[in-house]
Parts: C-alpha cells; sequence; structure tokens
C-alpha cells in the first residue's frame, strides 16, 4: 500500500526550508537562525526540532542512531526512531560509527565521531541569555552587539555566593569568539568534543523556532573566569559493567543497604567495550 | 526499579499503546460513531479545530475519538497532520459582514438595526443536569428537528439578507477610530511559516491568539479585567454564523470559486477612550476577536487581548511577547509534559555540583542559605 505521507514525513518545501535555515547556521557558527518550525507528530518540546533537521537531511542512504541520555533503547528515543523509519524506511544502527547522522537528546556519544557524520541535537532552550532577560527583543540585541555582560555577572554571582560556578549541563560557551549558545543540556563532559571537533553539530529547538550550528573545525569556548575555570564532572568510580573512566556515567541507587554504583551513559559504548574485553582486546 | 524500565523501549511503547486502545474500548458494547461528534459534541469539535488552526469538523472527530477526549492530544493531532499537506490554495479574506448568522448579539444597544438573535446558546439556560437526556428515543430526536426545520423554512422564504456592523454606525458618526491603519493591503504575516518576531505585527497577534488556547486566553483577559490590567470592554457585537470560503480561480484572473462554508464567530469589543495616547483623537477603539467553530468566550478574550496588547501597562496582559510566547496548547503542553522524560544526565550534573559546592568552603553553603 501506498503511504499517505511523504517520504520524511514532512513535504518537500518544508524541508527545503530547514535546509536553508541549516545552511545559513553554518555560515554563521553559533547564530541562531529563525524557521518555520512545523507540527510534528511527536509531542512538542520531545525532539521536534531536532527531527526536523533529521527528516530534512536525511536519503534513502542514511544510516541514523537515535539516543536519548545516551541510550538507543530509551523509550524517546525509540519513539523518534520508529517515526523516522516508518516515514523514510532507511537503516537504523546503535553503534556511533556506523551512523551517517545521529540524533541525541542530552548526550555527544563518547566514541569519537569522524568528518562526515553529522550530531543533531534537541535544543528545549535555545537562548543562552533567556536566565537574565525573558524578551526575545531584548536578547537579539544583545547577541547582536555581543552583550554578554549579564553571564559573565551570574557567573560571577555563583561563585560569591557557592565559591563555584553552579551551572550543572547545557554550560554556555562561546562559538568562534562570537555567538554565545546553550549547547542544550548535554553534560558539561560533552562540551570540550564540540571544541575543534572534526564533524558538524546542528542544534534544532523546534518549539522555539531555532535553527544553530557549530561546523567542523571550529573554536568552542565554556565560558569561565582564568582562577575559576571550567570543570567537568567528576566520578568517584570506573563504569560497573565496563570498567570506562573515559565515559560519563549514570548513577545507579542500588536496593536498601545497597551500594550505588556507577555505568556509562552512553550504552553502544559500553557494551562495544565489553565485546572487546570479552575478544581480550581491552 | 527505574533503570530497568527505560530498557526494551521497544516492548514498552509496544504494550502501551496496545493499553491505550484497551482503555479506550473496555466497558463500551460499541465503538464510538464520529459522524456523531460534529454535532452532538459540536463545541468540543470547535473547540479542537480552533485550537487547532484547523478547519475539519469531520478530521476533529476523528481525531477526538483518536485522543480518547483529550482536547490538547486532538489538537495536536490537527497540527501535526497539517504539516504533511501541502499548501496548495490561498483564499480571499472572509467576509464576514456576509456571514450567514445564527446568532448576533451586542452588549451596546438595545436595538440594532437587523436585531439581535439570541440562537443556540447556553447563556440563558439553567445549569440543571437533565437526567432524561440519559435515554432520549428517537421519537424526542425527531420532534426537535421537525419543529426548528419547519420555523425555518418558513422564515427563510425571505432572504436573511446583510447585517451591517455596529462598530460602523459609531465610525460614520466619528466616534469610534477607523481599522488598524494599513491593514487592509498588507499582506499577512505568517505564523505558521515564519517565528515571530516582535513587536509583531497585527496579523501575527491575531494569527497567533485565534488558534491560542482557550483557558490560557480567558485567564489572561480575566485577569486583565479584574485589576491585572487595564481592559474592561463592551461586547459591541458578537456574531456566529457561517462564512463562504472564496478561492481566487487560478486561470482566469478576476474569477473566483465558492468552495464551501465555515463557522466562525467573531467579537468586536468596543473600548473607551481612557487609553487612547498622546496625540490620538479622543475616540472609541476596537478589540478584535474571531476564531474557527462557535468559541464565544474563547473570542470575547481574544478581543480583550488584541486591544490590551495596544495598552501599555507592567500586567502579563499588556505584555505582547509574555501572551503570544505562552498561549499555544500544542507548544506549552508539548513542553511542560516533556518534564516526563528521562533527565538522568541532567540531573546527574546538577548532583555534581551540589556535591562540589557541600565540599566548598564558602559564608553562604555553610549556613546552607540558597
Amino acid at each position: 500500500m501506498k503511504s499517505p505521507y511523504n517520504f520524511a514525513y514532512l513535504d518537500e518545501g518544508s524541508k527545503k526550508e530547514v535546509r536553508r535555515a541549516v545552511l545559513k547556521a553554518v555560515a554563521i557558527p553559533g547564530f541562531q537562525v529563525p524557521f518555520g518550525s512545523r507540527e510534528l507528530p511527536i509531542g512538542r518540546g520531545w525532539g521536534t526540532g531536532g527531527l526536523q533537521l533529521t527528516l530534512s537531511l536525511i536519503g534513502p542512504t542514511d544510516r541514523i542512531k537515535v539516543i536519548d541520555q545516551g541510550d538507543d533503547d530509551s523509550v524517546n528515543a525509540v519513539s523518534i526512531r520508529n517515526l523516522v523509519v516508518a516515514t523514510a524506511h532507511i537503516e537504523t544502527t546503535d553503534m556511533s560509527d556506523q551512523a551517517t547522522i545521529i540524533q541525541s537528546r542530552h548526550r555527544i556519544p563518547d566514541e569519537p565521531l569522524r568528518p562526515g557524520q553529522i550530531l543533531i541535537l534537541q535544543v528545549p532552550q535555545p537562548e543562552p541569555l533567556r536566565p537574565v532577560e525573558p524578551r526575545e527583543r531584548e536578547t537579539r540585541r544583545m547577541h547582536a552587539e555581543r552583550d554578554y555582560s549579564a553571564v559573565w555577572l551570574g557567573l560571577y554571582e555563583d561563585i560569591v555566593r557557592f565559591g563555584q560556578i553552579t551551572t550543572g549541563a547545557d554550560y554556555p560557551a562561546v562559538v568562534h569568539h562570537r555567538y554565545m549558545i546553550k549547547p542544550t543540556p548535554i553534560p558539561r563532559w560533552d562540551l570540550p568534543k564540540l571544541h575543534q571537533a572534526p564533524f558538524l553539530t546542528l542544534f534544532g529547538a523546534g518549539r522555539e523556532r531555532k535553527i544553530y550550528a557549530i561546523p567542523p573545525y571550529t573554536d568552542v569556548e565554556p565560558v569561565a573566569f582564568e582562577d575559576y575555570g571550567f570543570e567537568t564532572e567528576k566520578f568517584p568510580v570506573a563504569c560497573g559493567l565496563c570498567g570506562s573512566r573515559e565515559a560519563y556515567l549514570d548513577e545507579v541507587l542500588g536496593a536498601v543497604g545497597q551500594d550505588r554504583t556507577y555505568q556509562c551513559s552512553d550504552t553502544a559504548y559500553c557494551r562495544k567495550r565489553r565485546d572487546q574485553m570479552e575478544k581480550g582486546n581491552i | 526499579m527505574g533503570y530497568v524500565a527505560v530498557k526494551g523501549g521497544q516492548e514498552a511503547i509496544l504494550a502501551s499503546s496496545e493499553l491505550s486502545r484497551y482503555y479506550r474500548v473496555r466497558h463500551a458494547a460499541t465503538s464510538l460513531d464520529v459522524d456523531i461528534l460534529p454535532s452532538q459534541m459540536r463545541f468540543l469539535v470547535d473547540r479542537v479545530m480552533s485550537e487547532a488552526g484547523f478547519y475539519g469538523p469531520d478530521h476533529a472527530a476523528l481525531a477526538l475519538k483518536q485522543a480518547q477526549g483529550d482536547i490538547y492530544e486532538a489538537a495536536f493531532l490537527l497540527r501535526a497532520y497539517r504539516s504533511t499537506v501541502p499548501r496548495n490554495h490561498v483564499s480571499l479574506p472572509l467576509d464576514t459582514k456576509e456571514m450567514r448568522l445564527i446568532r448576533r448579539v451586542s452588549s451596546a444597544f438595545r436595538d440594532i438595526p437587523g436585531g439581535q438573535i439570541l440562537g443556540p446558546t447556553f447563556d440563558y439556560a439553567h445549569r440543571l443536569l437533565q437526567f432524561d437526556l440519559r435515554d432520549e428515543p428517537p421519537q424526542a430526536i425527531a420532534q426537535v428537528l421537525k419543529r426548528v426545520e419547519d420555523h425555518h423554512a418558513a422564515e427563510e422564504a425571505g432572504d436573511q439578507g446583510v447585517f451591517p456592523r455596529v462598530s460602523d454606525f459609531l465610525r460614520e458618526e466619528g466616534l469610534m477610530a477607523p481599522p488598524n491603519p494599513g491593514l487592509d493591503e498588507e499582506e499577512p504575516f505568517d505564523i505558521t511559516r515564519l517565528k515571530l518576531t516582535f513587536p509583531a505585527p497585527r496579523s501575527a497577534r491575531l494569527q497567533t491568539m485565534a488558534r491560542g488556547e482557550t483557558g490560557a486566553m480567558v485567564a489572561l483577559a480575566y485577569s486583565s479585567m479584574r485589576g491585572y490590567g487595564a481592559i474592561h470592554p463592551t461586547i459591541g457585537e458578537l456574531r456566529v454564523g457561517y462564512c463562504a470560503l472564496i478561492l481566487p480561480y487560478p486561470l482566469e484572473e478576476g474569477e473566483a470559486l465558492y468552495v464551501g462554508e465555515l463557522l466562525i464567530t467573531e467579537v468586536e469589543a468596543i473600548n473607551g477612550f481612557a487609553h487612547t495616547k498622546p496625540g490620538e483623537p479622543v475616540q472609541l477603539i476596537l478589540g478584535y476577536g474571531a476564531s474557527f467553530g462557535q468559541n464565544e468566550v474563547k473570542s470575547i478574550a481574544m478581543s480583550i487581548l488584541d486591544r490590551a496588547l495596544d495598552v501599555i501597562g507592567k500586567e502579563p496582559a499588556h505584555d505582547e511577547e509574555y501572551v503570544l510566547s505562552h498561549i499555544d496548547s500544542i507548544e506549552s503542553t508539548g513542553f511542560v509534559s516533556h518534564l516526563k522524560l528521562p533527565h538522568y544526565v541532567t540531573f546527574q550534573s546538577e548532583l555534581d555540583r551540589l556535591r562540589q559546592t557541600r565540599q566548598t568552603p564558602s559564608a553562604d553553603a555553610e549556613e546552607g542559605n540558597r
């Protein structure tokens, strides 16, 4: 039976519009390009920005990986992957190195990506200035004037009150010495992966109708002071499954009386390491 | 056991969708007949069409059945469907003056040319549960249909004619400000294709509100009337009726095609001159509201907010960005409910900061002030 829906759900005119926004975003690294975000059949605020990028970029020969919290099998990742497959009938994979396009929420895979791969991150709140200024009208002006003083001041106030920069995930960064971005709620652990990365990263905020990009080999500097620098998360132990100390870990609460354990958040990375351990390669 | 629950996502989704189906049909001998909804649940259907920005009573009825009566979900289904269909035509502006009215009331004047038409409304009904509706025999339905249709057939012998707008009389007298200048000829902003910019053109404001969420808009308009704002208008005219949808005929310049009609609610609210800006002539100013279907309270709220956004004030109802950014049900419910998604990674990152901060000596943190 012929599907009542177009290849990759959106009509071709809409996809072209998204691709034009992507080109502009790549040309102006870190600049938030407004676009006519369409409603998709998954919740608005559940990854529709990333999904519109994916649907607009994939062709029949692409192979896609979808993760949520680093996990290919998380229900939201499954739901998004199912929609792409149902409407585009393309191959999927959970191996980071096999994918041409990786759509992710909250994580960048711990296995290094290579040139030519595209990382698509879903973004809930694209505006780094939103915590200090609720009005879009104002934040647009502030970006134009490169007026980021309120963010610096916020960091300073943090240090005065708590002796630390207290921002957890979604840590702001400056892209190629010009635009400040929110990198979407990836942990601080993932932020250095974007600096001089060999791959293209695209950010899609569906509800907020913004697309922005970090092209390959672009400088990405976390916002920090010389004496109070940027720090990634620290874990007291290694992954309980694969023993990695080079991956972001999830804390797993044991039953009462049992110890707390840690496991890789990137499940594909963890599984690959365990496979290699079995083969005696690690 | 939370860790186990997120594994096996594929099976979990399949099982969940099976359960949703089960909950929809259990305790019921028959499946809901969607053909009944556009009349017997017409306010529900109208609200869904209005908030979806998609006119299609049959589609809305199907969406409501599929969504098991969840209005947000039904409106969302229509919006998502809308993304898949190309836009083939752009109609001419609807002429609401030529509307085939089913209801028309004015709270500004007792006698208006053409008269007031109470029409179908609960406004003056006593809110008493009618227990006999549980069992409505077919004869009772047939009787109602016959009585009303016979009555109408007799009336329609004489053409209903065109009803001039109440606001036009006030304009003729020079008491009412002319329509927002330039609006007639301006190509409207298209909120389905462009991100809103602020200050928003009025066409963008009106579009955003026309498909805004009823509850959100009523709350904001109510706040303005109650004291968190300055707008408390008189309804010049509220009309409900059918408007002809006309397309320009593609093959012949100047020709037009009648496609069908849409049920529309339109409200013109009259505002006093107290908030006229310095230098403006002292006159009455309209607030405008319109929506698909019979959505009266939403259209009134829209007419209040339309004016409120032009008046300067500190309260939310006067703040364009505040109002327009928060009334879309697909966006608001989408983002509020995304909190149900896992946030393990970000929460882990926050715990990391908390533990680090607690180890760092600092006056505030030691006193536990935060």
